[in-house]
């Protein structure tokens, strides 16, 4: 397990990353964190003809908080999104979510911006980008384009990002409601393993308890983590009642075409995806429901 | 000898634990010889095809490669390798020729300066294959119409007979009760996280072939230099060097063979350190793959009369020792319980999958399991007590020796006192009622109970009942004491360890005799052209064969110390005093001399020497398994392994309702495997083994995809439990001395992992068991309990 | 054709060590084969068993989910460096003497970075945050048991000593 022969570049800002992509085309590949790369690279899965290292560059290491959004650098390492309070305070899903990614090692190293490129259909920040709604800041040396997270996931390992483009940053809106909760659960074999599935929610409710704002989504044994819009919508203005939230779960799961593999057949993801839509909606609602 | 002893069964540190955790452990990825050569393997990509050519001329005109062996050269110089049983159409190598028989075998063999050269020459590497029919259920391999994995042997049926042991029919018949079941091991394996490796040097000078290797196995030396044409002393494997972890599996004869080839055959240093991916495909190291068909006959009181047991093992494409994992668990076939009468049918069989090897307990783990399922169903059956059944059953205290129909005698225990110990530290009665609290809030909880046996002292007594042509009885082992000049003491013992503390053993052992700090006593590593003969650390031997030998070979240099110092002092013997290593006459403690000045006369001074007795001072022991060394009689029957440890697993497990992810939120084990040691040590592996277990039980399972590939070739898929799987785990010690050893203990290397499996899925059904069903099938993955959850929540719609 | 080699410096256990390596080569095989640090273990080479586990800058990484030439600049400690100056063993090292905390020792230098990463940071850990640290270190000898112990009793030791 000895990845294939590359050449090196260290790029030292994301001009020079994104020149670098120019330059040498569809051969190169960026590495951030590495930690999906790098076991791919060394069973020869995937190579690179040029491998172009975007962990020196400082500007994309940042967690900054705006109006109405948070930014993050792609290459802001998973545990520094993890330990940073007043990110947590604003966009909890992020460490709700972080807790199942991996392990300490992994963290320690790995990048928000990497999982996001990597488009792993079963890891957890994919789904947390598709729920909240987020938006990649794809750079490339004509420029910088916003990508929904919509739009971002097409297929596993495959984006919307073009073979030029280097993640830049990722911006989480945020919600300036004071009533708001929020949740990420997932199921695995072992701790620290790929969701069999993994569900999260947001919710916002007003001072009678009725929702003013939700976003829920679904990840794991789908092609892509799937965010359901369209029924968050038919909760706003209801009372989050257990019919409720069971029928917005059911309604998502269905919509998921998943799959068998080893671990978990596709009957029993689309009952766990139904049975954590709801635990994570609830227990989302819960938290709202406990700030007064 | 008996207690109190001075070091045994004290808590003291391990002479091994010092260099390990300060990164100075040697194992083999750490030697590193003078321009070595690395070697990547190309393996077939297919479960079974006739190769119809190689061409490996890109790979060899690659800079940095010096050589690409392939199956046609390789057969026609080295010979197969050995198998367990009698199949002589079965021919073993480490690369195919002509045809391969799983997906993963090893085809060709690139030499290279750098591994990862060694990997982009593999690549260049062309083979053509044509692909043949395939086997991958052993439930269809054993029919005559299936595809055959080795043509020439006309059948995929290694072995098959029926045992039966007592009035089996009779008790059948007579019986309130019978019930049948089927219970599967699922295809695990002990995947130590070091993968198995060899390095290789052939010496032209000396014409000595040195290996080093990450080796756990009897006969390693003689069968390599077999299957390379050499005499046995022309190879020497190094056995310092330290081993990380193997519980069975580090057999890596093919490695071995194929490396010592080439080093001899390019005249350089080769080694080969296996990758991940090689290791769980083409490593050769999964386990046992076992369905069982188990009946029991039993009266309304709960006596169960007669067992019948029919196993059938998929070994995979090849044998080597892996058939004979059929015939160990006869020495304990009927498990702790006094059953008066057991048919045994076991059958091997070869399918297209990577083959099995030698896993912890040699397949006692898989029977055990099969034996308390079968317990549980009998409980059930009878609406009876579990535990109630099992008091029942157990072998009294009073009963030892006990012989059960198989024919081995069981030396010692109290198998009702471990039992009761490991009830009370559980607190018993609360957990039912954490188990009852749990199930009225919704919850799937329950309890499970495994009381087992862990076989020890291993020798191989069941060989001749599945190779009639394999007479082998001898199961020696053996240790070297020397005392030097200085008085300093040297162990030598004659094998390589992987965890077990063998030296830490073997230091105790010697401090004990001798009554010197075993802190002081160095233990070392013969060479096996040095060693005395060892059948290395297998069967749960080395507390017993090793301790035993360490302790004869001490009790030599303590005879011959005060033989010499009875000379010098003018005494008989007998009136001599020993203390700390000092002698002095009895009554008169001044006329005394010092360990030191008798170990000056032993080597300086000859005229102080008593006569007939060998200058220097050191001693020698080998001596054979105890209650061994004899053949089977005509009905199958035979002493296999002396020692019998108990084990009484108690385990609380939850299941979450909606995910049917299953939790284990308790755990205790009652252990009795004589005296202990050193009982961090034994604890250490009873950890270990019950971690194993719960693995075997939950999570870890080789498969494969209907084409035959192998679809958990990785960390990502073959899941070995972490620190988050495993819970926190107590373990309640009791002490029954073994008769046949010489400090009355008994072996433990197995210790837990042969009751664990059991006893978790004991307490997974026993959750499962107010829905009415039970599942079966080890793993027990949480897509199988949902899906058994299901099944009964459809139902009742 | 041979392989490009690049120049690195990296302060490995209080040391700068220079080097030329080829970009493929990983970080904990240029530990191993060319520096001789052979502590530090190759399990797995895919992310999951912990055992090549070293500290990147004091945190706790896969040494075999790195490339040598992305270490440039940084500083790593491995197993090697976890004594005390003197030579003697860390509170951490002793405790896993003391508790008997490994068996073949093969998994044992990637759970001791691991468990210095979370004493480092966190002064008396539970039980959970211990086998939550450790969690990405797969053993196969002791259950984990005589592990969790062992950095318990670290903890409990080095709070008796500040």
């Amino acid at each position: 397990m000895k990845a294939a022969a590359f050449d090196y570049l260290r790029a030292t800002s994301v001009a020079e990353a994104c020149a670098l992509l120019r330059e040498h085309g569809d051969e190169a590949r960026l590495i951030a964190g590495g930690q999906s790369l790098t076991p791919m690279m060394a069973m020869r899965l995937t190579r690179a003809a040029q491998l172009i290292d975007i962990n020196e560059i400082s500007a994309l290491k940042f967690i900054a908080l705006d109006d109405g959004v948070a930014r993050t650098g792609a290459c802001t390492r998973q545990c520094v999104i993890e330990r940073d309070a007043a990110l947590a305070a604003r966009v909890p899903m992020l460490r709700q979510a972080l807790m199942w990614v991996g392990h300490i090692q992994t963290r320690n190293r790995g990048t928000v911006g990497g999982s996001l490129m990597h488009a792993d259909p079963a890891a957890e920040l994919p789904l947390v980008a598709q729920v909240l709604g987020a938006t990649l800041m794809l750079r490339s040396v004509d420029g910088v384009r916003a990508v929904p997270a919509a739009e971002f996931f097409i297929a596993p390992l495959t984006t919307a990002a073009r073979a030029d483009e280097c993640l830049e940053e990722i911006h989480w809106p945020l919600w300036n409601t004071h009533r708001t909760g929020s949740a990420f659960v997932e199921t695995s074999r072992r701790h620290g393993d790929f969701a069999i599935v993994a569900s999260a929610a947001q919710i916002a409710l007003d001072d009678e308890g009725r929702c003013t704002r939700a976003a829920f989504g679904i990840g794991g044994g789908n092609s892509t983590p799937v965010a359901f819009a369209h029924i968050a919508k038919n909760l706003l203005g209801a009372l989050l009642d257990e019919q409720t939230i069971a029928a917005a779960a059911h309604a998502s799961a269905n919509e998921m075409e998943f799959s068998s593999d080893l671990h978990a057949g596709a009957d029993y993801r689309l009952h766990l995806a139904a049975t954590l839509t709801a635990r994570a909606l609830r227990d989302a609602r819960d938290q709202a429901l406990s700030k007064s | 000898m008996t207690p109190p002893f001075r070091y045994i069964g004290k808590h003291r540190r391990t002479c091994e634990d010092p260099r390990f955790v300060t990164g100075r452990g040697r194992y083999v990825a750490d030697i590193a010889l003078p321009g070595m050569k690395h070697v990547a393997i190309v393996a077939s990509p297919h479960a079974s095809a006739r190769i119809t050519a190689i061409r490996t001329d890109a790979a060899r005109a690659l800079p940095g490669v010096h050589y690409v062996l392939t199956g046609g050269e390789f057969h026609a110089a080295t010979d197969a390798l050995v198998s367990g049983i009698d199949a002589p159409n079965m021919k073993r190598y480490a690369l195919a020729k002509d045809v391969v028989r799983y997906s993963g075998e090893w085809v060709a063999a690139v030499v290279a300066d750098t591994r990862a050269l060694a990997e982009d020459a593999a690549e260049l590497v062309e083979v053509d294959y044509e692909i043949l029919p395939h086997v991958i259920d052993p439930e269809i391999a054993v029919h005559s119409g299936s595809p055959l994995v080795h043509t020439a042997q006309g059948t995929n049926v290694l072995f098959q007979r029926r045992f039966v042991w007592g009035a089996v029919d009779k008790a059948f018949a007579q019986a309130d009760h019978r019930i049948a079941l089927r219970t599967t091991w699922g295809r695990n394996s002990t995947v130590p996280i070091e993968t198995f490796g060899v390095a290789a040097n052939w010496d032209a000078g000396q014409q000595v072939l040195d290996i080093w290797a990450s080796i756990q196995m009897p006969k390693f030396p003689d069968q390599t230099a077999r299957a390379l044409r050499l005499p046995g002393n022309a190879v020497r494997v190094h056995y310092d060097v330290d081993v990380g972890g193997s519980y069975g599996v580090k057999r890596g004869l093919k490695h071995t063979v194929l490396v010592a080839y080439l080093a001899r055959k390019l005249g350089m240093p080769v080694r080969f350190i296996e990758d991940r991916l090689e290791n769980m495909r083409g490593g050769d190291m999964q386990g046992p793959d076992r369905i069982f068909d188990m009946q029991a006959a039993f009266d309304n009181d709960g006596t169960v009369r007669a067992l019948k047991i029919r196993a059938l093992d998929d070994v995979g494409a090849y044998a080597g020792r892996a058939p004979l994992q059929l015939g160990k668990p006869i020495t304990a076939i009927c498990g702790p319980y006094r059953i008066a009468a057991v048919e045994y049918e076991p059958i091997s069989v070869m399918t297209n999958k990577t083959p099995q090897e030698a896993v912890r307990g040699f397949s006692q783990a898989p029977t055990n399991f099969a034996i308390e399922r079968t317990m549980d169903h009998i409980a059930r059956h009878l609406n009876m007590d579990r535990i109630a059944l099992r008091r029942k059953n157990l072998i009294l205290k009073e009963e030892f020796p006990y012989r059960i129909p198989s024919g081995s005698s069981y030396d010692s225990g109290d198998y009702h006192a471990v039992l009761d110990k490991a009830l009370q530290a559980a607190d018993y009665a609360s957990l039912i009622n954490r188990r009852d609290q749990a199930r009225a809030a919704g919850r799937y909880a329950g309890i499970g109970i495994a009381t087992c046996l862990e076989p020890s002292g291993g020798n191989a007594s069941f060989e001749p009942l599945f190779n009639p042509k394999n007479d082998t009885t001898t199961w020696m082992d053996s240790c070297l004491v020397r005392v030097d000049l200085s008085g300093a003491i040297t162990g030598v013992m004659n094998t390589s360890s992987s965890g077990q503390g063998h030296e830490t053993l073997v230091s105790t052992v010697i401090g004990e005799i001798l009554e010197r700090d075993p802190a002081n006593i160095r233990v070392v590593r013969a060479d096996s052209l040095s060693a005395l003969p060892s059948n290395s650390p297998v069967g749960s031997r080395m507390a017993i064969m090793l301790g035993g030998a360490a302790a004869g070979a001490a009790r030599k240099i303590r005879e011959t110390v005060i033989a010499i110092a009875a000379h010098n002092l003018g005494c008989a013997a007998s009136e001599a005093i020993y203390a700390n290593g000092d002698v002095s006459v009895q009554n008169y403690p001044d006329r005394r001399l010092t360990w030191d000045e008798i170990s000056t006369i032993a080597h300086r001074k000859y005229h102080q020497m008593p006569p007939d007795v060998e200058p220097g001072l050191q001693a020698k022991f080998v001596w054979q398994v105890p209650t061994g060394g004899s053949l089977p009689n005509a009905n199958g029957e035979v002493q296999i392994y002396p020692c019998y440890a108990f084990e009484a697993h108690i385990v609380y497990v939850e299941l979450d309702p909606d995910t049917a992810r299953p939790e284990i939120k308790q755990y205790v084990c009652g252990h009795d495997c004589g005296v202990m040691i050193n009982p961090d040590i034994v604890h250490g592996m009873t950890y270990g083994g019950i971690a194993h277990g719960i693995g075997a039980a939950l999570y870890e399972k080789f498969a494969y995809t209907d084409d035959g590939q192998l679809a958990s070739g990785t960390f990502m898929d073959y899941l070995i439990p972490s620190a988050m799987e495993i819970p926190a785990i107590s373990i309640v010690d009791h002490c029954t001395p073994s008769p046949l050893t010489t400090f009355g203990q008994k072996g433990s290397g197995e210790a837990g992992y042969l009751g664990a499996p059991a006893a978790v899925a004991n307490a997974v059904n026993d959750a499962l068991a107010p829905l009415g069903v039970s599942v079966e099938t080890l793993p027990m993955t949480q897509d199988a309990l949902w899906r058994t959850i299901q099944s009964v929540k459809k139902q009742r719609k | 054709m041979s392989e490009k080699l690049y120049n690195i410096a990296v302060e490995v256990n209080g040391v700068v060590r220079q080097a030329q390596v080829p970009a493929r080569l990983s970080l904990v095989d240029w530990l191993r084969e060319e520096l001789r640090l052979t502590g530090t273990h190759v399990g797995c080479e895919h992310g999951i068993c912990g055992a090549c586990s070293i500290m990147l800058n004091g945190d706790p990484v896969r040494a075999c989910l790195m490339f040598a030439v992305q270490a440039d600049g940084h500083k790593i400690t491995t197993v090697e460096g976890l004594a005390n100056a003197d030579g003697t063993l860390s509170v951490l090292q002793d405790s896993f003497c003391q508790t008997h905390g490994l068996q073949c020792g093969y998994c044992t230098p990637g759970m001791l970075i691991a468990a210095q990463g979370l004493l480092n940071t966190v002064s008396q850990p539970s039980e959970a945050q211990i086998r939550e640290a450790i969690g990405g270190n797969l053993c196969r000898c002791t259950g984990y048991q005589q592990i969790v112990d062992a950095v318990q009793l670290a903890a409990e030791r080095l709070a008796e000593s500040k």
